[in-house]
């Protein structure tokens, strides 16, 4: 579904973000991006989405890369972004800066109209989104009048409402009181699209994801079940992190 | 300050909460609603100066809309505070200017200057309540479909529309700043000028970083320099007849002078 191969990155010349970044995402698959600050995963996550590097072209923060980014078999670049944006659904850190539209309802309707798809249709489907997701209250409400929880679950049906097949979610669970951030954990796995989620909430790395990808100073420092990673000490203290705070 | 920013994104967001009622001028298509208030503010302006007893009549379509609408008279009145002054200083210098007596009240001479003025006054405090009916009635979206259907540049819009929309964003960025600022200065009022450099320098780059992501998220759904706007509507005949009704009201208004009809009657 997703796959970097040998990726290099850098936002400026001779300071590169990523070195040789190699890994492939298959369908289903629930993928943890982590690293500490600045190991690249936000980076990892603009280039998939052509936010940064080729697949931006000249709109974006362009930088310089090497090597391939592929989804479902196509190359990120300008030519085909829209589709390749179409199969991509992503939730960013901070809600407030998702959501532009005056309400919930609307903001989840944004993507499908532009999408062409008609009102009618985008409607029902906005709805069938909120219902599965039990969050049928939200539609009415506007945007700055909900919760910082309410905020997150909107941004994620917003982004549910476009049917995407890959779902990114960068900290899906930060600035959440433990209520809220057990909602989004439960949602996160009913959810059956593939998934990558970066984050340094381990914890809910471990609940979600079934494989880990450990990025440090722009190379994988380790790849693979959540399970061995996440009790890893040694592997994770030398790369500036810290086992999960229920296995401490 | 900081209370004052607060109160400006309350301000700015109670626009919506006003333009998303349900009252039936709300139902009113936003096309219909534009093309009236431009007639309205084109028979308005064109009164003659001194036709200040004809123009009075046109107090009557702000005035059942406010009614209709549910919207406050006193909401409008305080978002417009600032811009009606101005429209009181246009006709200032006409009664220094032109001192033709036209009447007297007692020993009061009311000059044709005095006239002018206020029906200058009237002409403008009239077009900015329709203008704020307008507004205060109508989605931003909604009327942003409307100025792309009779083909205002896709750019202007789209520039109107994120305006409106990142004016919040930042206003939010002001108040953080300054609630951080006021933290670390207490005491003072205000920002100190020798900090307001950095302080804009700052609130610029925050909000450039804002906008960027927000823009990144509308990309990621597929915004492709053209805004999804809201379905302009219209064409129904309650929107004909609301057009038709008003419009010829108007310009009956224009050329038959109600108020003094009005008068003479009741003085018979």
């Amino acid at each position: 579904m997703i796959r970097f191969e040998n990726v290099t990155f850098a936002y400026e010349k001779g300071k590169p973000v990523l070195s040789g970044v190699s890994f492939a995402i298959g369908e289903g698959e629930t993928v943890g991006l982590i690293g500490a600050n600045g190991a690249g995963k936000s980076t990892v996550m603009k280039l998939l989405l052509g936010l940064a590097g080729p697949g931006a072209g000249n709109k974006g923060v362009s930088g310089t890369a090497e090597g391939k980014i592929l989804v479902d078999g196509e190359e990120v670049s300008p030519r085909n972004l829209t589709q390749i944006r179409r199969k991509l659904g992503f939730v960013l850190q901070n809600s407030d800066n998702q959501m532009f539209m005056p309400t919930v309802w609307e903001d989840m309707l944004f993507g499908l109209l532009n999408y062409g798809m008609p009102q009618q249709e985008a409607e029902q489907r906005a709805g069938q989104v909120l219902k599965e997701l039990g969050q049928e209250k939200l539609k009415g409400l506007y945007n700055h009048k909900i919760s910082g929880g309410e905020k997150r679950m909107a941004a994620v049906a917003t982004v549910l409402a476009m049917d995407p097949e890959v779902l990114l979610m960068d900290e899906p669970t930060s600035a959440l009181d433990p209520y809220n951030r057990r909602i989004i954990i439960n949602t996160i796995r009913k959810l059956p699209c593939t998934k990558v989620i970066t984050s340094h909430d381990l914890d809910m790395i471990y609940d979600t994801c079934g494989r880990v990808i450990l990025l440090s100073e722009g190379r994988i420092a380790a790849d693979g079940p959540a399970e061995t990673i996440l009790r890893d000490r040694d592997l994770l203290e030398a790369n500036r992190m810290e086992l999960p705070l229920r296995f401490q | 300050m900081s209370q004052n920013i607060e109160r400006s994104i309350r301000d700015l967001r109670e626009m919506d909460t006003l333009a998303s009622g349900d009252s039936p001028l709300h139902k009113v298509s936003a096309g219909v609603k534009l093309l009236v208030t431009v007639v309205y503010i084109l028979v308005v302006v064109s009164f003659d100066k001194f036709n200040m007893s004809g123009l009075m009549f046109m107090l009557l379509y702000p005035a059942l809309l406010f009614a209709v609408s549910g919207i406050p008279v006193s909401t409008c009145f305080y978002k417009l505070r600032f811009v009606l002054p101005l429209v009181c200083a246009v006709g200032i210098f006409n009664p220094i200017l032109d001192r033709t007596p036209a009447f007297e009240i007692g020993s009061f001479v009311v000059t044709t200057g005095m006239i002018s003025m206020i029906t200058l006054l009237m002409k403008g405090v009239f077009c900015l309540m329709a203008s704020f009916l307008l507004v205060a009635s109508t989605r931003i979206e909604a009327l942003c479909a409307v100025l792309r259907k009779i083909h205002v540049p896709s750019m202007l819009v789209t520039l109107l529309l994120l305006t409106f929309r990142y004016a919040a964003v930042l206003a939010e960025e002001a108040n953080v700043m300054t609630q951080a600022y006021s933290l670390r200065a207490p005491g003072q009022k205000g920002i100190h000028y020798k900090a307001w450099g950095s302080f804009l320098g700052q609130l610029l780059l925050r909000s450039i970083d804002r906008a960027d992501e927000l823009y990144s998220s509308m990309l990621l759904r597929g915004y492709h320099g053209e805004f999804y706007y809201a379905q302009a509507g219209g064409g129904s005949i309650r929107d004909v007849l609301y057009a038709v009704f008003w419009c010829a009201l108007f310009i009956a208004a224009r050329c038959v002078n109600f108020t003094q009809l009005l008068g003479t009657s009741v003085m018979r």
